[in-house]
């Protein structure tokens, strides 16, 4: 069990710093052993529907790669080199038996590489289910609406075929609040970021997403509110820092430093793409009616733009981010995708594109999640703080 | 309508690769239909091979243009290395697809085609979501080109090794209420399933004899290239063609021309000429290169190594475990023919494919040449060849190169490899015989 949160933010950031870097997922492991029936389910980043494994009576288990720590022994021998770092680690976490207390794994379909990865999830770890969640590029209700709500259905027969009970729409919709409630905060804590982000730093809002996906919901809940009444008491000093978003970390994720170093390079991180299944959706999921339908509604109509995801209206591409430029204030774009990621990278032109049109200023680089020297990045990011403070006082 | 005549000689008489030259001769037409279009009044459907729908297109009097063969041509022109430079001068990164840049720099250097004349802009980009990632971008990035009309078609991945109810239903569903009103709206040609169902019964008949063709490799010695000359058998079916008379007629005569030569007990026709005594039987993963398109080959036929089967050739529709387009179910059958697109298999289908090629043909191995820039196959490939490996007892080896990019095909490099994948085989034969 976590400790009552206490008033210093350090404390949450501690414990949240701890889960991020246990990569034996020890309080997972705690929390299927304190109950015999209990089931943990993996997903990688992304989008998964957590909803279901937690009306299952499961713990959705985040698994996001390596990072920076863990040292890649067999993962290599899977993977060209040209091919991201994610697939490796993730393979590497379940050679090495670090995933040996997860009952399946959900492949969101980002990508080929893992969609690709799904199936050598198959073939590797035949004893464990891997599940591909099929997501619908086609957002009619009737059409695309209604093939998520069989993948969702689909899905619920898997997690009901592992702990051999049914999955009741009682139990999804109190699944859906719980989680509701968690993106409540989650977005309160983006606002507050904004609003104050000498206050509330775009590593420690990163460390906090990342323990939600250890934890039981719940717990996260708690720790959420701790650390925004925490921040709420708290004034620290305010920098002459550049307002940026950061876009392209949605799936294979950037080391922790890389996000201090954009921060230390005289950058406010004011919005960005880290762990997005915290706040797929924009707003609550409703709770009346059928609750598979609600989180297809949500998905189709209600959660967010991000470069995996087509979008069918040319008019509107990439203004996603113009709009999160606007209402976050911020001065320019961030672009840090991973390397070798078909999805980031396909889309970014198109993005640039978009925001020249629309005058925001804008750099770009890659990163991999073990990527160590930060020099060359703070150095960028530095002279585009710079710039971007110039191009305003012009 | 392209009429291609069939040459008059017989199959027995003819030059000993006719069918080349025939299928020469019907692509070369295509891009002549498509450069007329400024002149025909002709509309233009932008689709891609996985998942070409090409008896729909058909329907609505839309002309079918490939970007994949546009960058195929090109690497075999040796043209794509340019325009891939020019499409990362532009800002693409050097860690995408190079079909992609390669389709790019062509459009921004004026998209000439293959035979020097300017390539038609589309009037509809047909996003056939099948199998890879990368056409989702590729045809978001035409849109803002073009400005033209562009429908998503999604087809479900077959994760789970099996085609459900649900994933037809959503692919009809789309086909009734998305695909065929706008396809209608571009065209002005109103739908008419009799229509679509007379060139369905056409593409089966075709494709009856590119699985006979393509099966009659299990013949030793083998008739045919299932790989460097399986892309030409592949390009009139996976292109423009499946539905038409011209398709039927180009397999039918292929088929008799390999039939001839198993009689005359011929190995396959390579661009030197017969090759010589068959040596190595092989299995392949993975697509070609295509700058250094006959470089490569040479490196097999040099060495007596024939392809016997292939994956690539099945990347614009499996055919050989049974599925044909069948005219009795018109809106079905074209979607369990974008499921069954090789790439939209799962990595354990593509295990089990490969290793009953390995055991049917009477392979010697595997050999997988993997894409630089194509995750959609190359994520996987190296726990494939582990797997194909230790269910056959056979030998595998992997190389590395790219489809049109020419600063990745490094012949030094591939050629030592080979040579040594051969001497492997030769060994484990020894070994066989030592054993014996
Ligand atoms: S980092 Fe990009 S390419 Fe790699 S697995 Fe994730 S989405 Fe796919
Ligand atoms: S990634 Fe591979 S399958 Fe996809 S378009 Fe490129 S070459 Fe074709």
């Amino acid at each position: 069990m976590l400790d009552k949160p206490k008033t210093a933010t350090a404390d949450i950031v501690k414990r949240c710093e701890e889960l991020f870097t246990d990569l034996n997922f020890n309080a997972a492991r705690e929390w299927k052993a304190e109950k015999p029936g209990r089931i943990v389910v993996g997903f990688m980043p992304y989008y998964a529907p957590r909803e279901l494994v937690h009306a299952a009576g499961g713990l959705p288990l985040g698994v996001f790669g390596g990072g920076d720590q863990l040292e890649v022994i067999h993962g290599d021998a899977y993977y060209q080199s040209y091919i991201c770092r994610i697939p490796r680690s993730t393979i590497e976490l379940g050679v090495s038996g670090r995933l040996d207390f997860v009952d399946g794994m959900m492949f969101p379909s980002i990508c080929d590489v893992i969609r690709n990865l799904s199936g050598m999830w198959k073939l590797m770890f035949p004893e464990k289910g891997a599940r591909y969640i099929d997501l619908p590029h086609n957002f009619e209700d009737d059409l695309g609406g209604e093939f998520y709500v069989s993948e969702l259905k689909e899905t619920c027969r898997w997690l009901e075929a592992m702990t051999g009970r049914p999955i009741t729409d009682d139990a999804l919709r109190a699944s859906i609040a719980v989680f509701n409630e968690n993106r409540r905060l989650i977005r309160e804590m983006y606002e507050l970021r904004a609003d104050q982000p000498w206050n509330a730093p775009s590593s420690e809002l990163y460390l906090l997403l990342r323990a939600g996906m250890v934890i039981p919901v719940e717990q996260h809940n708690e720790l959420l509110r701790g650390y925004l009444d925490a921040v709420r008491e708290q004034s620290r000093p305010m920098k002459d820092n550049s307002r940026v978003v950061v876009c392209g970390a949605f799936c294979e994720q950037p080391p922790l430093n890389l996000i201090k170093s954009i921060e230390l390079s005289g950058c406010y991180i004011v919005d960005d793409d880290f762990i997005l299944v915290t706040r797929w959706e924009n707003s609550d999921v409703a709770l009346e009616g059928d609750p598979l339908k609600n989180l297809a509604v949500a998905y189709l109509h209600d959660s967010k733009s991000t470069p995996p995801k087509y979008e069918p209206d040319e008019s509107k591409k990439g203004l996603y981010l113009v709009d999160s430029v606007r209402k976050n204030r911020a001065e320019g774009v961030i672009f840090a995708f991973a390397s070798f990621c078909d999805p980031g990278l396909l889309e970014r032109p198109i993005l640039q594109d978009v925001l020249k049109k629309h005058n925001i200023p804008q750099i770009a680089f890659k990163y991999a999640e073990n990527s160590g020297q930060m020099q060359p990045i703070r150095e960028q990011a530095g002279t585009f703080a710079d710039s971007i403070k110039l191009w305003s006082g012009a | 309508m392209t009429v291609i005549q069939r040459p008059k000689a017989r199959p027995a008489d003819a030059i000993k690769d006719a069918s080349m030259a025939k299928q020469k001769a019907m692509m070369a037409a295509h891009y002549d239909r498509l450069a007329a279009v400024p002149e025909t009044g002709e509309k233009v459907a932008a689709t891609f091979v996985p998942g070409n729908l090409n008896e729909l297109i058909m329907c609505f009097d839309l002309v079918n243009n490939l970007p994949e063969v546009n960058a195929i041509q090109n690497g075999l022109r040796r043209q794509s290395g340019a325009y891939v430079m020019e499409a990362e001068k532009q800002g693409h990164s050097e860690d995408v697809c190079t079909y992609v840049k390669s389709d790019i720099g062509m459009m921004a250097k004026g998209n000439i085609g293959p035979n020097g004349k300017r390539l038609p802009n589309p009037d509809v980009l047909l996003l056939s979501y099948t199998g890879c990632f990368t056409f989702m971008k590729w045809f978001e990035l035409l849109r803002r080109e073009y400005g033209c009309e562009t429908i998503m078609f999604q087809t479900p991945y077959m994760a789970d090794g099996k085609i459900t109810p649900d994933m037809i239903t959503y692919m009809v569903k789309q086909l009734k209420q998305d695909v065929i009103p706008k396809l209608e709206k571009v065209s002005g040609v109103r739908f008419d399933i009799d229509r679509l169902r007379e060139y369905l019964r056409k593409s089966a008949k075709a494709e009856d004899d590119l699985v006979k063709t393509l099966q009659y490799a299990k013949t030793k010695p083998s008739p045919i290239d299932a790989y460097f000359g399986g892309i030409y058998y592949i390009g009139p079916i996976f292109g423009a063609f499946r539905g038409t008379d011209d398709a039927i007629d180009y397999y039918r005569f292929l088929r008799e021309e390999v039939e001839q030569r198993i009689k005359e007990g011929k190995g396959p026709v390579t661009p030197d000429g017969d090759m010589g005594k068959e040596r190595y039987r092989l299995v392949v993963e993975g697509p070609p290169n295509y700058t250094n398109f006959r470089q490569f080959w040479k490196m097999f036929y040099d060495e007596g190594a024939v392809v016997v089967a292939s994956s690539y050739t099945k990347v614009g529709g499996t055919y050989d475990f049974g599925f044909r387009h069948n005219p009795d179910k018109p809106l079905e059958s074209l979607a369990e023919y974008c499921l069954n697109v090789y790439t939209n298999r799962n990595l354990p289908m593509r295990v089990d494919m490969l290793t009953n090629y390995v055991e049917e043909y009477e392979a010697d191995g595997l050999l997988i040449n993997s894409i630089k820039s194509c995750n959609s196959f190359s994520a996987g490939q190296l726990l494939i060849m582990r797997e194909v490996e230790k269910r056959t007892g056979k030998p595998a080896a992997f190389i590395e190169t790219d489809l049109v990019d020419p600063r990745y095909f490094s012949a030094a490099n591939v050629k030592n490899r080979l040579e040594s994948y051969f001497q492997m085989i030769e060994q484990k034969r020894g070994g066989l015989r030592g054993a014996a």
